[in-house]
């Protein structure tokens, strides 16, 4: 029978993927935007499973919440994106030294 | 014995952690992108066995309809040196192995633990459908942040315009005043007269 640690250790799995994901792809911004939704994804399996086993709604109220900042945060990162390949002609992070930090 | 249930639940997670390790190995960023959005698909699946069917559902129109095209559009747009971006992609994999055993190897160990160790539910507790109830706490206790989140996504298009808002060198709009047609400034200010007139007349 399926319970809750099932879907926790699936949400554990996916969000250990997308942190790996994001020390692997560390010069390529689109991928480490995709690893960070990937990671939000995780999450939100958490909220949901507890919401299914706690029986209280409000864990899936925060999902969408979550959905709707993560939507804001992707087109405002990609929108960025276009901004930086506008100026440098690249988006490797390498490159994104213009501010000498 | 083991029910169709729990099968059905075993092909979603281990098409969803397949595509997720699709999504940060794969070498071109279009097959990323498909990837992720077979991610998200499997992941709705995996709500509706919750039984969150709105949020499922709200998770394949929002995220494959909306964010994951943004995503390929923007992708398909920039002219990328994959090679350059590649230089080097494993080197870091014994240190990010590490991290990410540990880490998953601790969440395990505490969601091992008794707390977490609930039974599944029983089906369908209340008649109210899942649309109904996260309605009516939508809309009644969390109602102030439904409103906040909807400031947050008016300020995400206003941002996102603004940041790629640009003027093109090669536009052929003109200002009227400014164009090589209009050099004296008197013939300027008859029209500007005539436009004003026009204006004031109707």
């Amino acid at each position: 029978m399926i319970g809750l640690s099932h879907y926790l250790i699936l949400g554990a799995i996916l969000f250990t993927i997308s942190v790996v994901g994001i020390f692997l792809n560390r010069k390529n911004i689109i991928i480490l935007l995709m690893s960070i939704e990937l990671m939000l994804l995780a999450v939100n399996i958490n909220f949901i499973a507890f919401s299914h086993y706690l029986n209280d709604i409000a864990g899936q109220i925060f999902v969408f919440f979550i959905l709707t900042v993560a939507a804001a945060e992707s087109a405002i990162g990609l929108a960025i994106i276009v901004l930086i390949f506008r100026n440098t002609r690249s988006i490797n992070v390498d490159d994104l030294n213009r501010l000498n930090g | 014995m083991m029910e169709f249930k729990d099968f059905v639940f075993y092909v979603l997670s281990f098409v969803l952690i397949a595509s997720g390790l699709s999504v940060i190995t794969s070498r071109n960023p279009v097959t990323a992108a498909l990837s992720l959005v077979l991610a998200f698909f499997n992941a709705a699946g995996i709500w509706l066995l919750l039984q969150a069917e709105f949020l499922a559902i709200a998770l394949v129109l929002v995220y494959v309809g909306a964010v994951m095209v943004l995503f390929l559009f923007v992708v398909m747009m920039l002219d990328i040196n994959l090679d350059k971006l590649r230089e080097g992609f494993w080197d870091y994999l014994p240190m990010a192995g590490f991290i990410g055993i540990l880490m998953m190897v601790e969440m395990v160990m505490v969601f091992k633990t008794k707390p977490f160790n609930l039974a599944p539910t029983s089906e369908s507790i209340s008649n109210t459908s899942n649309t109904e109830m996260i309605g009516n706490t939508l809309y009644s206790n969390y109602v102030l942040p439904f409103e906040l989140a909807s400031v947050v996504l008016l300020i995400a298009i206003v941002s996102a315009i603004a940041l790629t808002l640009r003027d093109r060198k090669d536009s052929k709009k003109n200002k009227p005043c400014r164009s090589d047609s209009c050099k004296t400034s008197r013939s300027c200010a008859i029209s500007k007269n005539e436009v004003r007139g026009k204006i004031f007349k109707t």
